[in-house]
Order: structure tokens, then sequence, then C-alpha cells
């Protein structure tokens, strides 16, 4: 267990120090602040619309990490190492998703509150939205981890890797986007179960993807 | 020492296969290695010798043949499986702490390589030599029983293959094994050397 924390530290600082966190988090707060310039300043619009705007951000900035997250690692043989230890590849996985989640999902999740002040969103929909992706952002590290796994090494990673999460990640931004709406109890009910099944699910997919791109 | 290396290590590798992207690298080739020898692998520029040593590292499935190994594994190979924009320091504590190593074994296997003076640089800055003793220092701290070392010398110079001999020697003095992949002869003494000279060949369909 320790040296499971010690990777997922591992994972957060590189985040940090590598740049890679900064990123997604400036993209999303770009789009915040520049939705109510395109649009013009109708309150009640931004109201209406905001929220939905930034759940597409949220998932549109969980593409940009992608290819930091597996492939240093297996080029550097990080994997080859870790492996040779007797980690399993879910466990690796796992690892690497808690990482992703800490590293990318919380401080999204903590620029979220600047987000909805850009847009001038009511407080009601304000806190359904942060109870929205604090649901879905573990499975959008899940996936993202999934898809860099799957992608590695591959020609034209990135863009396959957007080309593959994005139809993934629907479900999640479906049932997000409803609980903005009149049902936002139910909505919020489906995100939450969408969530669990893909975040339980994606170390199992994750880890077999590691263990088809070794060689 | 430790209780990895309790138990005496012993590798044996019989009438192997190992196929790797479609090609067949090694067909009918067994190994064996037992405590305190060192094992010269050699062969020329793609004779598979990497190939090999992965495979005895289990990170290759065998295609065919039987892989028997008592004792902990480490590999020191190309890929150093260091982060480069952090010190050497930082990057051997990460790997020992994945090995549950003390900071004194740690510190000893530092020494070993002269690395002392080069540990609050980023790993970045190293040279290839300086970034294969880093490497290598994950390996002597680890504790593990059988040394897998993919062309160890690479851009040491003399003092420090002298240093990598001593640590060597010392490792299959307190009953470990080494493997050294190499296409030049290792300066160390080695008990035995196995050949790799079949050429590659597709694997039959």
């Amino acid at each position: 267990m320790n040296s499971f924390l010690s990777l997922v530290w591992r994972d957060v600082r590189l985040a940090w120090t590598g740049g890679g966190l900064w990123l997604p988090i400036l993209f999303y707060l770009a789009v915040s602040t520049l939705y109510p310039f395109v649009v013009g300043p109708d309150t009640a619009l931004l109201a209406r619309t905001g929220g939905g705007i930034l759940w597409i951000a949220a998932l549109l900035a969980s593409l940009l990490p992608i290819e930091r997250l597996i492939l240093p690692d297996r080029q550097a043989g990080v994997l080859d190492q870790l492996a040779l230890r007797g980690w399993s590849d879910e466990w690796l996985a796992s690892a690497k998703i808690a990482g992703h989640i800490a590293g990318f999902g919380l401080p999204l999740l903590l620029a979220t509150p600047i987000a909805i002040v850009f847009l001038g969103l009511p407080e009601d929909k304000a806190l359904t939205l942060i109870a929205g992706l604090a649901f879905a952002l573990p499975a959008l590290a899940g996936l993202g981890v999934t898809i860099a796994a799957l992608t590695a090494g591959l020609n034209g990673a990135s863009a396959l890797g957007g080309l593959l999460m994005v139809p993934l990640a629907v479900p999640l931004l479906i049932f997000g986007a409803g609980t903005l709406g009149d049902n936002a109890g139910n909505a919020l009910q489906l995100l939450a179960a969408t969530s669990l099944a893909m975040t339980a699910l994606s170390p199992f997919a994750a880890g077999a993807a590691l263990r088809a791109g070794r060689s | 020492m430790n209780v990895r290396q309790a138990k005496t290590p012993v590798i044996a590798l019989v009438n192997a296969a190992i196929v790797r992207g479609n090609r067949l690298v090694l067909r009918d080739f067994s190994l064996e290695a037992h405590k305190g020898e060192i094992v010269w692998v050699r062969g020329a520029n793609g004779s598979g010798k990497s190939t090999l040593l992965r495979a005895l590292a289990g990170l290759l499935p065998l295609a065919a043949g039987r892989l028997q190994i008592t004792g902990s594994v480490a590999l020191t190979d190309d890929n150093n499986a260091l982060d480069p924009e952090q010190s050497v320091e930082y990057n051997a504590r990460f790997w020992a702490k994945m090995d549950g190593v003390s900071p004194a074994v740690l510190e000893k296997a530092l020494v070993a390589l002269d690395l002392v003076p080069l540990a609050e640089l980023p790993v970045r800055f190293l040279s290839a030599g300086q970034k294969r003793r880093a490497s290598l220092t994950r390996m002597i701290a680890s504790g593990a029983s059988i040394w897998l070392l993919d062309e160890p010398y690479n851009g040491l110079d003399q003092a420090n293959v002298a240093r990598l001999d001593e640590v060597l020697h010392r490792h299959t003095a307190s009953g470990g094994i080494a493997l050294i992949a190499s296409h030049i002869a290792p300066t160390v003494n080695v008990a035995r050397s196995v050949i790799l000279d079949q050429p590659r060949r597709k694997a039959p369909a």
C-alpha cells in the first residue's frame, strides 16, 4: 500500500512540476471567460447555458493530459520496473487513475467555483454543477488513463485519444447536463451510477491495455 | 542480508523459444546459473541478448520451454526509469521506497558508484554514463539476488567500470547471481559465457 501511495504521489508531483496540471485548468477557465464575451452579457442566457458549457469544457480539458499519462513511463521503462516488482497491470492502472484523479480531477473541481463566478451561475445550479462534476471526474480520469494505455506509442496518439474518449464520455455528458435541468435528483443518481461503473471497470480495461502494449 | 536473499538463487531456462514482434529470436535455448556465478551472455548486435534478459525478467512470455527462477530479480537496461526533471537522489529514494529499502542501504549503493557528488543534480543534466550509474544504483540497492544487466558498461569510464566490477564481485561473493549481456568481454571474472549466434528468422506461421 505504501508503494502504491508513493507512485500516486509521484504522478501528482509530475503533473505539478511538468506543467501538465495547468494546461487543462487554464483551458477550462479560458472557456468560462470567453463564453460570456461571445454570447453577450445576458445574465439569464448565461445562467441557462453556462453549466452545459462547463461540462463540455471539462470533457475537452480531460483530453489534454492523455499523452503524458502512460507513454513517458513506458518509454522510460518505469512500467517494466514496476512489473518486475510484481505489480499487476490492474494495480498499476489503479495507481495511475488515482494519481490522475488527484492531479487532474481535483484541481479542475477546485477551479469550478471560479468558472461559476465568471459565468454568473445562480447558486442552486452552481451546487448541482459542482456535485455533478465531483461524481463524473473519477470516471473521466479512469477513461483518460485507459485511452492513454490503449494509444501509447501509436502514431497520432493524441488525435486518436480524442476520437476514442469523446464517444465513451457521452453518457457522462448527457447525465451531467441532465442534472442542470428540472429533474436534477434523478439525473444525479444516473450520473453517479454511470460514473461508479466506469471508474470501477477502468483499472481492468487500462490494465489489459498495458499488458497488450508490453513487448 | 534481508528476506529476499534468504533462498539460494537459481535460474534455469530449458529449451526455450522466444518470439518478439513476430520474429523468432531464440529457439531451443537453455541456460543455467547458480549461486555466486557471473554469466556473460555474449552475441552480436541484434542476436537477442536484451530479449533474453526481458524474458528472464518475466516481461516477455516464452513461446515454448520452461523457466524456473528462485530469488528476486532486478533488471538494468537502456530504459533507465528515471524521471529526468528530478534529482538523482529523489529518483533513488523513490525506487528505494518501492523496494522497501532503508536509507542506509541506499546510501551505500550511491557511494558504491560514486554518485554522492551528483545527488542534487536533475537526471537530465547527467551524461550517458552517469545515467547508467544512477540506474545501476536502483539494482544495487534493491537487495535482489539475481541481477540482469544489459550492456552495463556502456558509457562508463575506467574508474566506474572498476567500481561496477567491485560491486558485482561483492554481489556474487554474497551468493547472488549476475547475468551480463554484452557484446564486449566484461572486465570482471565470469564463471561461464553463453553465446547467442542464431540469426533471426521469421516465426513459423
